[in-house]
């Protein structure tokens, strides 16, 4: 258990620091903007109980926010991710197979579970941020190119980050 | 009771879900009315120092060209020097002057923090409430403007920088005493280009003139801002629509000069009285 917490914590820290010196500075002329700290969130073990998963969800967004002077826009966003991410597993994985699966991570889950995974919380997590981010429906368009096209780094970057810390499942 | 229990722990992710929703919405919409005035953004001290301590780092891959700027600023002032100009008249007395007074200083910082690719850029620098920083300054660079003071604490302060939505900047053409305002955002989101809006539709303005500061607001009068690069006529409107190349680098901006305007306080008493009396 306290191995566990020891891995989330490492992981939070090293997440945080990549997004906010590292990718902080990329993006393509505000289009493609990639938001891998949201990784942290995707990766929390299986029986993480709710509230937990919420108050470091929001958090995170939080810490993030401070970073990037927008605050509360990461912190909705990633609120709206730990309830999809909670719906998402309830629906795709069975209850009992928690004791041997400790968290969502690729090597343990396999390829086509994982991507899965990750593009329909990305996309989740980037439509409720640029919107709540531009607050209005005028430039629609723009805003739905945003959502795409900093979706397709995201979740590339997080396929990288997952072949780099791969961990073969012992099934 | 306890049927009210059950439910709420069976569907207790929505719950949680509604009432972290509310709390990070709340923020939002009271960190936009009340203009930051919080603690949790770039200025804060814990955040400001760990964004300094990896722009040390960051420097030194900079120093290079940071040198040479310094260096091009320095013959720049040197040439201004009054025993660089070629007198031709003797100087037979010295004046006091009595006609010139200060009205601008500058107090120089460095960037800590720095983003362009954001739809409201902001920057941090290393100098705040201490050194004299307060709200509202204009804050410029060795090639052209760069924003606004928006937030200061004791050691830090944020930046509004010219790529911010809600910037709008007086300028006028050089040469005409055209001004209009300078805005960025609402389609583009170029971080070398800005549109400078307001400017009447019967002004001749030619590309590859300049842009500078008129002097209405926090900055000094003509200070770079940029090369006109577009004009478009718009139909049915007054005014036209220049696209401006900014000269500033926001992408490599490392020393920055906050402008302290000495007669600010002056300035704004007077408008303000006048408006009142409207």
């Amino acid at each position: 258990m306290s191995r566990v917490i020891i891995i989330t914590l490492l992981r939070f820290f090293l997440l945080l620091f990549i997004q906010v010196f590292l990718l902080k500075n990329f993006g393509y002329y505000n289009l493609a903007t990639p938001f891998l700290y949201i990784l942290f969130i995707l990766l929390l073990p299986f029986n993480t109980p709710n509230w937990l998963l919420f108050v470091l969800a929001f958090l995170t967004g939080l810490t993030v926010d401070a970073f990037y002077d927008t605050l509360g826009v990461n912190a909705a966003a990633c609120t709206v991710l730990a309830l999809v991410r909670v719906l998402f597993i309830s629906v795709t994985v069975q209850r009992d197979g928690f004791d041997n699966e400790p968290e969502p991570s690729l090597g343990i889950m396999g390829f086509r579970w994982f991507f899965f995974y990750a593009v329909i919380l990305t996309l989740v997590h980037h439509t409720t941020l640029f919107f709540l981010e531009t607050f209005h429906f005028d430039e629609i368009q723009y805003t739905l190119m945003r959502i795409v096209l900093s979706s397709v780094p995201t979740i590339l970057l997080m396929l990288v980050y997952e072949y780099i810390f791969y961990r073969k499942k012992e099934r | 009771m306890r049927n009210l229990w059950i439910f709420l722990s069976k569907y207790n992710a929505f719950f949680l879900f509604i009432i972290f929703f509310v709390i990070s919405f709340v923020l939002l919409v009271r960190n936009n009315s009340y203009q930051h005035a919080t603690a949790f953004n770039s200025s804060n001290q814990i955040i400001g120092t760990a964004f300094s301590q990896v722009n040390d780092l960051k420097s030194y891959l900079s120093l290079k060209q940071t040198n040479e700027s310094l260096a091009k600023e320095n013959a720049q002032l040197r040439a201004q020097l009054k025993n660089s100009l070629y007198a031709d008249t003797v100087e037979s007395n010295k004046v006091n002057d009595t006609v010139a007074h200060q009205q601008y200083s500058y107090i120089v910082a460095r960037v800590v923090n720095n983003s362009i690719h954001q739809k409201n850029n902001y920057i941090t620098i290393n100098r705040g409430k201490k050194q004299g920083i307060t709200k509202d300054m204009g804050v410029i660079c060795p090639t052209g403007i760069v924003g606004i003071v928006q937030d200061v604490s004791d050691n830090f302060a944020t930046i509004r920088t010219l790529l911010h939505s809600e910037s709008r900047i007086s300028a006028s053409i050089a040469g005409s005493n055209a001004f209009g305002s300078l805005v960025w955002g609402e389609g583009n989101y170029r971080p070398d280009y800005s549109i400078l809006e307001d400017v009447p539709n019967h002004i001749i303005v030619k590309r590859g003139q300049k842009v500078v500061t008129s002097g209405f607001s926090l900055f000094p009068k003509n200070l770079p801002i940029g090369t006109i690069t577009k004009t478009d006529k718009q139909g049915g409107n007054n005014f036209l629509d220049i696209e401006v190349k900014l000269s500033t680098d926001f992408s490599t901006l490392e020393y920055v000069y906050v402008v302290n305007n000495l007669m600010t306080q002056e300035q704004k008493t007077l408008e303000t009285n006048s408006t009142k009396n409207e």
